[in-house]
């Protein structure tokens, strides 16, 4: 044998090996040891990606899945992954087929990409009969997702604090909602009556929680589509920003918007430093939370529906927080859909969050049990057939990004500086809004 | 004289045909002699292959990649990628948002100019014979090691209202000059610009430094005979000796301008009229779902950046870059 050849070509092969293995490094990782268990009885192993880190961390999630084995005793093994990103994260690695097994599905999918990435869960008809507010997640009369909780909105506040400065009734009007904060700031408040948590940004998307329950319109976000005008005074969005607006405009938020802090914001609720803020019903948990490690009453958190009356009550848009579903490419999709089932019937997950049941007629929390007696829920309707990717496309094409908070942090901006008034703020996002329906039809 | 050198040359070509022709007859010894020197003419290449298939697998295909994304309308995640053309091309310059963000790198561009400045200043000074010169450049040059993201979060606590530099001048009794350093939108921008100056002044400084010392000293000694004071020394000995690191560090400082990302995407995230081109481009990518656009973005700022550099070349020709 040629010693030199023989050590050149080792060596190619040794250099080659090692490209490789780093680029498998790269795209390796979890999904190649589950065997193939497409029907039948729960078996095998599982990975469910899940956006509550703070579950998987103080041990939650261990006692599901400790509970998910001994009623399911042929599945050897539940990995659960948490993921802080969840949004970013998970669509990026929607581009490979590892993406777990059970997942909630990122909000940036739309209804007609659902079918290339996730299971149908079966029609529509048939999940309705068992779950609510499965719309949203549905294409083509095909279910993808069953929502894990059901959140209310409108806004969670303070009560010591409101009723300190004289509030003791919820404000009906968005003008009496801003009454009631200046009564909290002229008696006296540290920091601000309403934080608007600015700076972390997705707080303010909150807010689009009370669009449907200012018009107590189950079909706003059908009708909008068809419109070149979605901001007007007494629209949904125009309500809802323009209160923002004048908010802002009046000095009722804190002063520099820009360093606000989401952790410490609920700090600041609790201690009663802050009297508002516009979160969705699954924030009440994290604020009692807060309020009880700063060493205060949590009992003072409380949750009130958007200041709307419509027809003498008022409403609040009851939906599905993030939904389950599974991946398409799963090897194990029975036991996937066992968790599924199993997640939302047995593992009491909705009610240690707060929130309403998926299931239909399901328990309700007490957290929530004033709240659900004295206003009407709303469900919205789903989007008419074929239209359902409709809403996302001209958002997009507008420009405006209506899932984001930059466009409600330039209004935030123009309130502190005047240097557009709400007229001047609605007319531009009009004009996009129809351009955008212009290029999408 | 014409005998010498080729009594000189003789026994030495004789000794190279001899080592010749010792080695020849080994070669069809093993029976592919020419087999092996090609083998070993390749031997560097194998060496390459590891640094050079990263290189391809990390740079150049995500580059590749980027080019055919900023003709598509990809969102992201969608199986199909349609052509359109040039579309995304004319949307870069047609939205009137994504050509806003330019006048915020003119923020940075004036700051990197200050920055080019007290870098200079601060490598003359330590040029000269000072005390505890290698201390002072520790503590000019730190900044620049620390992570764009640490910064961030160190001048977030230190400029919020009541923070540390609130609490400087108030000690300082100069409570008149407060502001909200990030919340103001008049100067939101001038704090940004200023922590990137802060961060990235120990970079310049550095190289104007090396440079500088590369300057024999000699000339020194002469013009202190001549009776040059320090200023003629630099105008007239430092300067002109290091306008090529001035050049690059001023294409650093355009392109560097124009790039700008992590210390307002983590101090602003881009709110408050802070927005960058950049943090613009990842918004339209990740939350407006609009890859192909984000793509053309991208391509659009490389090749700004790649214009800017032939640009200053031909200005400013470099008679003596041994550093470009």
């Amino acid at each position: 044998m040629f010693p030199q050849k023989r050590r050149t070509r080792v060596l190619a092969v040794a250099a080659a090996t090692t490209v490789l293995a780093l680029t498998a490094a790269c795209s390796g990782g979890g999904g190649g040891s589950q065997e193939a268990n497409d029907d039948g009885e729960p078996a095998g192993s599982l990975t469910v990606l899940t956006w509550r880190t703070d579950l998987v961390e103080d041990g939650t999630f261990d006692d599901y899945v400790e509970q998910f084995k001994a009623k399911y005793p042929e599945v050897t093994d539940v990995k659960v992954e948490g993921i802080t990103d969840y949004e970013g994260e998970v669509k990026t690695r929607m581009s490979t087929d590892d993406y777990g097994d059970v997942l909630a599905i990122p909000g940036s999918v739309t209804p007609d990409q659902y079918a290339d990435f996730f299971e149908p869960l079966g029609t529509q008809e048939e999940i309705g009969a068992e779950y609510q507010w499965i719309n949203d997640k549905s294409f083509e009369g095909q279910s993808y997702g069953i929502p894990v909780v059901g959140n209310v909105q409108g806004y969670v506040y303070n009560k010591r604090v409101w009723e300190e400065a004289g509030v003791t009734e919820f404000p009906d009007t968005p003008e009496a909602f801003l009454d009631a904060l200046q009564k909290i700031k002229d008696h006296g408040v540290e920091v601000a009556p309403l934080y608007t948590n600015y700076k972390d940004g997705w707080p303010l998307s909150q807010w689009d929680g009370w669009l449907g329950a200012v018009t107590a319109d189950p079909d706003w976000k059908n009708e909008i589509v068809e419109s070149d005008t979605p901001w007007t005074a007494d629209s949904d969005y125009g309500v809802v920003d323009g209160l923002i607006y004048q908010a802002v405009a009046d000095g009722l938020t804190e002063a520099d918007p820009t360093t606000t802090n989401w952790e410490e914001s609920k700090r600041l609720l609790g201690t009663g430093q802050v009297a508002t803020m516009v979160l969705g019903s699954w924030a009440i948990p994290q604020m009692q939370a807060a309020a009880e490690a700063a060493g205060e009453d949590p009992a003072d958190i409380a949750y009130a529906p958007t200041p709307v009356k419509v027809d003498g009550t008022f409403h609040s848009v009851a939906g599905g927080d993030y939904n389950l579903g599974i991946n398409v490419h799963s090897k194990n999709k029975a036991t996937a859909r066992a968790w599924i089932d199993w997640f939302n019937h047995e593992s009491g997950f909705s009610e240690s969050q707060a929130g309403l049941s998926p299931i239909i007629d399901g328990p309700v929390p007490a957290a929530l049990e004033g709240f659900v007696s004295e206003v009407e829920l709303i469900t919205l309707n789903p989007a008419p057939e074929g239209k359902e990717a409709l809403f996302g496309d001209i958002d997009k094409a507008s420009g405006i990004v209506t899932t984001d908070p930059k466009f409600r942090q330039q209004t935030i901006d123009d309130a502190r500086s005047g240097a557009r008034t709400i007229e001047q703020i609605f007319d531009d996002l009009n004009a996009k809004w129809a351009e955008g329906r212009a290029s999408v039809a | 004289m014409t005998t010498a050198p080729s009594g000189l040359t003789g026994p030495m070509t004789a000794a190279a045909q001899q080592s010749d022709a010792v080695r020849t007859p080994r070669k069809p010894r093993g029976g592919a002699g020419r087999g092996t020197a090609w083998y070993r003419r390749l031997t560097p290449y194998y060496f390459l292959l590891v640094p050079v298939g990263l290189l391809l697998l990390l740079t150049y295909v995500p580059v590749l990649n980027m080019f055919w994304y900023s003709v598509t309308d990809w969102d992201g995640l969608d199986k199909t990628k349609n052509f359109v053309g040039l579309e995304n091309f004319v949307d870069v310059f047609t939205e009137p948002a994504n050509v806003r963000v330019f006048v915020v790198s003119l923020y940075y561009v004036v700051g990197s100019f200050v920055q080019m400045a007290l870098a200079l200043y601060f490598a003359t000074i330590l040029s000269f014979k000072v005390r505890f010169t290698n201390l002072w450049k520790g503590i000019l040059f730190f900044p620049y090691l620390i992570n764009g993201v640490a910064i961030g979060l160190i001048f977030l606590n230190f400029l919020k209202p009541g923070g540390g530099l609130d609490t400087v001048l108030m000690a300082a009794g100069l409570e008149s000059l407060i502001q909200q350093w990030t919340g103001d939108p008049d100067v939101a921008n001038y704090s940004l610009a200023a922590v990137s100056v802060w961060r990235y002044m120990g970079l310049n400084f550095v190289m104007f430094l090396g440079a500088i010392q590369s300057i024999n000293a000699e000339i020194y000694e002469a013009a202190e005979i001549d009776g040059a004071s320090r200023w003629q020394q630099f105008w007239h000995i430092i300067l002109p000796s290091i306008r090529p690191i001035v050049g690059l560090s001023f294409i650093l400082a355009i392109s560097g301008a124009l790039s700008v990302f992590e210390i307002p995407y983590v101090m602003t995230g881009g709110a408050n009229g802070t927005e960058t081109f950049v943090i613009r481009t990842i918004w339209t990518g990740f939350e407006r779902s609009m890859v192909g656009l984000a793509s053309a973005m991208a391509v659009v700022l490389l090749l700004i950046v790649l214009v800017i550099t032939w640009i200053q070349r031909k200005v400013v020709p470099d008679e003596e870059v041994d550093l470009a």
